[in-house]
């Protein structure tokens, strides 16, 4: 048995739902385009995660097998909606830009991988930190991602300005590559790569070893 | 003492336990370009032959400066023009040093364009080649591989896709991301599936779209704008040539891409010296014509992209230059000759639907090959499935 500490501190680097089990990905790409979104974002999966997993957990002796994921979707729905109203009544806008990617959460892998892997084999509170665990680790990737997009394609943080464009007098030249969603596949990429650097056991092994090269008089 | 003798003496410092160790790459990559190597690939499989990888290459990157000649002179001749006709008579930029030494401003003249036009391009060949051999030789030495001699080609290639306009620091991040992204982050030459010069440039232009398109950038004279033919021919506009100078290239474009006429020599270099599939070529330009001419006769009446016919398709834009020296690339492109029939056809047939159909890319010629590249596993794998049920049913 897992402690404490490890599920709620493993999914940050050791077992990153996005960076090793890649999973999430549809959002990390839609809402990292600035750090206002991304924040409100990451709040709304923390939320979301951690209460479905207490939740699922609690009633996890009562549901038949054979039903469970449409008990599992069902509390996720409901969490998320609530979560959705609240967004449009105290940030409109915000809740304007998420658009549909609030919803979304719904389908996120992560939360339903999260409640059925191992909410349902664990009690209360350890799938409580499980699920704030493995929010936290999709939000590091997201705020990363967001903290090289944001400047990299609009000079702007939150909004502000913190790099001088162009086209305010500074020297700047935005990319325009950041602002669309596949530049954050190559930047999570490279968020891999910087990870399993550090972490080396990370590393898939190679599928195939490519033969050293030999004097030619050898092989002949 | 001969050079051999020399490369030989000097080899041990290279090796390992040598003070010039983490000089290897570069040691190899002189010393393999020079004579051709005793080393081969282990196991029995294997066809050895004298023209190897680092030949090939160095082949492809000749020939591409037939487009370099060609695309240079053209370069200075819309340059001098311009500077002609809005009446400025001094060489503005750096290159001045040195250009007002050789040239004047006189468009007239053969040798002043072309001298106007290398005295640019080399400065930003040289540039773009020492930034990207400086980050494959990073990761050779921290891999322990060796220095990809196809960056010749990427290189060269990679500068004559950008406008004339481009300005030094952007061309340097697109050819770190080519090469980085697009080819050392797989493992280096071989193992890269998509061409690091267009994936460069591809980067640059999703990024900097002001700087890489538009009607801004291709005449290297500041406040001249000229738009393109093909960027005409979108907008409904006359292209602005007649076909016989937009064959042999005097228009405004990329460096490499004016000139059909010049690309069309390379091609027959390159397929004279095997080097270049001519299956591909024959692929791309087969499905280009088809699916123009299905275009025009479907026809459309507030588009004037449909009514375009094949001829004008093969001469504007980056068409010829993709067909010959990008989609051809052996590592991207499709292994088995079948499948590059195939792999051609659809690159011609996405780079025209591309042009008529899509009003925001004029040009489909990049986007065109990338989808391409990433189509070419899967033709050659139905080729192999398909081989291997005929032998099946031979018994």
């Amino acid at each position: 048995m897992a402690s404490q500490t490890e599920v709620l501190i493993d999914p940050i680097f050791n077992n990153n739902p996005i960076a090793l089990q890649v999973l999430g990905i549809c959002s990390a790409l839609a809402v990292t385009i600035s750090m206002s979104t991304t924040t409100v974002m990451c709040l709304a999966v923390l939320f979301v995660t951690t209460m479905s997993n207490l939740a699922v957990s609690l009633v996890r002796n009562y549901i038949p097998t054979n039903i469970r994921i449409i008990v599992q979707m069902t509390i996720i729905a409901s969490l998320v909606i609530v979560v959705d109203q609240v967004l449009q009544a105290v940030a409109y806008d915000i809740s304007k830009q998420l658009s549909v990617f609030v919803s979304l959460i719904i389908t996120n892998c992560i939360v339903m991988g999260r409640a059925e892997a191992f909410a349902m084999q664990n009690g209360p509170w350890m799938s409580t930190l499980d699920g704030f665990g493995n929010a936290l680790g999709y939000s590091v990737i997201l705020i990363g991602v967001a903290l090289v997009r944001e400047p990299l394609g609009a000079g702007t943080l939150f909004g502000m300005e913190i790099i001088p464009t162009v086209a305010n007098g500074g020297w700047y030249e935005p990319n325009g590559m950041f602002l669309l969603a596949p530049s954050a596949f190559f930047i999570i990429g490279f968020f891999i790569w910087a990870i399993r650097a550090w972490k080396t056991d990370q590393v898939e092994e190679e599928e195939f070893e490519i033969a050293p090269n030999i004097q030619y008089k050898e092989a002949a | 003492m001969g050079l051999r003798s020399f490369m030989d003496e000097i080899a041990p410092h290279f090796e390992e336990g040598g003070k010039l160790r983490f000089a290897y790459p570069a040691y190899e990559a002189v010393d393999t370009a020079l004579y051709t190597p005793g080393f081969v690939t282990g196991g029995s499989s294997h066809v050895r032959d004298g023209m190897d990888n680092k030949r090939i290459m160095l082949t492809v990157w000749v020939c591409a400066f037939i487009p370099v000649f060609v695309g240079s002179y053209v370069w200075g001749l819309n340059a001098l023009t311009a500077m002609a006709e809005v009446g400025k008579t001094e060489i503005e930029g750096w290159q001045s040093i040195f250009l007002n030494l050789l040239i004047t401003t006189d468009p007239k003249s053969i040798w002043n364009c072309l001298i106007y036009g290398l005295g640019h391009f080399l400065p930003l060949y040289a540039w773009v080649f020492v930034v990207g051999i400086a980050a494959e030789w990073l990761f050779a030495t921290k891999r322990g591989h060796e220095i990809g001699e196809g960056y010749f080609v990427t290189s060269i290639l990679f500068t004559l896709s950008l406008p004339p306009t481009i300005p030094y620091w952007m061309a340097a991040v697109g050819v770190l991301f080519g090469v980085i992204v697009a080819k050392e982050v797989f493992g280096g030459i071989g193992k890269n599936f998509l061409n690091p010069a267009l994936t460069g440039r591809a980067f640059l232009y999703f990024a900097y779209p002001a700087q890489m398109s538009g009607d801004q950038v291709w005449v290297a004279v500041d406040g001249v704008s000229q738009a393109t033919p093909l960027g005409n021919a979108a907008i409904g506009l006359d292209y602005g040539v007649d076909w016989m100078s937009a064959f042999i290239g005097l228009m405004p474009g990329s460096i490499g891409e004016t000139s059909t006429l010049a690309i069309l020599i390379a091609a027959a270099l390159l397929c004279a010296t095997r080097i270049a599939s001519w299956r591909v070529m024959a692929g791309v330009f087969a499905g280009m014509v088809l699916t123009a001419t299905l275009f025009n006769l479907i026809g459309s009446d507030s588009n004037p992209m449909f009514e375009m016919p094949w001829y004008w398709h093969l001469v504007l834009g980056g068409f010829a230059f993709g067909m010959v020296f990008m989609a051809t690339d052996p590592v991207s492109a499709a292994m088995t000759n079948n499948g590059r029939i195939y792999y051609g056809l659809l690159i011609g047939f996405m780079c025209v639907l591309i042009r008529v159909v899509n009003p925001a890319f004029p040009e489909g010629m990049m986007l065109a090959i990338l989808f391409g590249n990433l189509f070419a596993p899967l033709f050659d794998d139905y080729v192999m499935q398909a081989n291997i049920k005929r032998r099946l049913a031979r018994g």
